[in-house]
């Protein structure tokens, strides 16, 4: 798993639950270091034991923890430059849901040996996306439903997400988008410096 | 249909504003006709019809004639060029003269300094068709500069992290001697021990100053270098010798309770640092005073106590002309006499 992916999860615990939650889970999931580098790679097996130590150090549901990750990412001041780079998918939210489809492209195209879901967006009826997701670690559909959700207030619509496993392996995140101007959202600029 | 109507496209004004966002139309008296909705934002939402062509934009390369006619002639041309309202904004272009002599089409795109065209004018992503990858370049720059933050925290702690270890380290990377540290813990432990029985002298390289500024630093860390292997040398396996400072060597010897034996030492080590060292051709001559003590002249000996009479008795050594050694005496302790 790519650094990236890990030392996002570590930043979650870190910045949510403190530097000593982060010590415990740590411990508990018998990382051989005090923290991942986002510059190199780790076996799969280290995220999924981060993952189910924090279930337990922190009592809670795999899926509400993995949503909580997701709207970490986009949400949390922290994490603004992935913010911004999602804003770049679009200049609404209907925009950026169509968008998802070059999600892990535009992603390879910052970091080329970045390991990205297989993203599928269909857009089924007026108001209404289906995406459906592939990869090797269960439990992205709770991710992608809490990113989903932080996205949508970012661009100020009203939306509803819902996650649903697959028979294949394969994770389904329904999408009502109900208002895509409910809100004003935050401000971006294309060119940086404010928002 | 005949095939010449096939060469013909009629566009409306709406089409080329959405195809070409940053398109300027001209007569052929050179009077703008219409500017495309982004390019009108860049001249800061001024209008510019009616304005001859060439007061509006400036050609950078290459040089021409002035006049529509000579502007024409560069169809198809890769144009270097500013709206003359924004001269330090240059812009990339193309000309295309239109059919029948009715004046002709420039459309223009942001060229490197798309970034700060985004910024200046404050761009937004409907500015961009989705066929102008200017919005990826803007993308990929901000995800590059926030991987190379990546890179450089990993950079510091690496840095840090060598910091620590060269802090915890015990060896004189110059010349892998011990270092004071280990000098320190290694005089600690035999202090410690219940019967001490240990010699410890305070050396220190003469004429190693001229070495270093008549032939410069390389030419002395090649002589520290080479004085550090004579030390290495001459010392009993178990016994130490740590560089402590820049020209400034500890030795500890264990089991010596004999100061003759200290004093052989003490000579045969200043007489082999005498011999000459060939440096790039050039042989440096070099000595060493010394200075040392006896743990047994202790009645419960102290490292610090250690150090520094067995430093008296090396500045002794230089007080008496240097290239010699002088062991302790608490005669060394007694004021200097004033005559």
């Amino acid at each position: 798993m790519h650094g990236f992916v890990n030392r996002a999860l570590q930043g979650f615990l870190c910045d949510t639950y403190g530097l000593d939650a982060w010590d415990e889970v740590r411990s508990q999931a018998g990382l051989p270091f005090d923290g991942f580098e986002s510059m190199l790679h780790y076996e799969d097996c280290l995220t999924d034991q981060v993952i189910f130590s924090a279930e337990h150090v922190l009592h809670r549901d795999r899926a509400s923890l993995l949503e909580d990750v997701g709207t970490y990412l986009i949400s949390h001041p922290n994490q603004t430059a992935l913010r911004r780079l999602m804003r770049f998918g679009g200049d609404s939210f209907f925009d950026f849901l169509q968008s998802l489809d070059d999600l892990s492209g535009r992603a390879r195209l910052a970091v080329p040996d970045l390991d990205m879901p297989d993203l599928d967006i269909h857009h089924d009826r007026s108001n209404r996306f289906v995406l459906d997701i592939r990869w090797r670690l269960p439990g992205m559909g709770p991710v992608f439903v809490g990113a989903l959700r932080a996205m949508a207030d970012d661009y100020g619509a009203l939306a509803f997400f819902e996650a649903e496993r697959q028979e294949n392996g394969c994770e389904r995140v329904m999408i009502e988008l109900l208002d895509t101007a409910f809100a004003s959202g935050r401000s971006f600029s294309l060119g940086g410096q404010t928002g | 249909m005949k095939r010449s109507g096939m060469d013909q496209l009629a566009l409306s004004r709406r089409a080329l504003d959405q195809l070409m966002p940053m398109h300027l139309w001209f007569a052929a008296s050179g009077e703008v006709l219409h500017t495309g909705p982004t390019l009108t934002k860049i001249a800061g939402g001024a209008d510019l019809r009616g304005r001859p062509v060439l007061d509006v934009v400036d050609l950078l390369r290459p040089k021409v004639a002035a006049g529509v006619p000579a502007l024409l002639l560069l169809q198809g041309a890769r144009l270097r060029l500013c709206l003359k309202s924004k001269p330090d904004l240059p812009l990339r272009g193309m000309i295309v003269a239109l059919p029948a002599g009715v004046g002709g089409l420039i459309n223009l795109s942001l060229g490197l300094s798309f970034a700060r065209a985004v910024t200046e004018c404050d761009l937004t992503l409907r500015d961009f068709t989705p066929c102008d990858q200017t919005v990826d370049l803007l993308y990929l720059r901000e995800a590059n500069a926030a991987i190379a933050q990546e890179s450089r925290n990993l950079t510091d702690r690496l840095q840090s992290a060598r910091a620590a270890a060269e802090q915890q380290a015990l060896t004189d990377t110059l010349t892998g001697l011990a270092n004071r540290r280990a000098m320190d813990a290694a005089l600690q432990a035999m202090v410690d021990e219940p019967l001490p029985r240990f010699g410890l002298m305070h050396l220190d390289l003469d004429f190693f100053k001229e070495v270093n500024d008549t032939l410069g630093h390389a030419a002395g860390d090649h002589v520290l270098a080479r004085a550090s292997e004579i030390l290495r040398a001459e010392i009993r396996a178990g016994d130490i010798v740590a560089r402590v400072g820049g020209d400034e060597f500890v030795l500890l010897f264990r089991d010596c309770d004999d100061p003759d034996l200290l004093e052989a030492i003490a000579a045969r080590l200043i007489s082999r640092l005498e011999e000459p060292i060939r440096v790039d051709g050039q042989l440096c001559r070099i000595s060493a005073s010394a200075g040392s003590v006896l743990a047994s002249h202790y009645e419960r000996p102290d490292r610090d106590k250690m150090l520094s009479d067995a430093d008296l008795a090396l500045y002794a050594s230089k007080n008496r002309g240097r290239a010699q050694h002088t062991l302790f005496s608490d005669a060394l302790l007694a004021p200097p006499r004033h005559n």
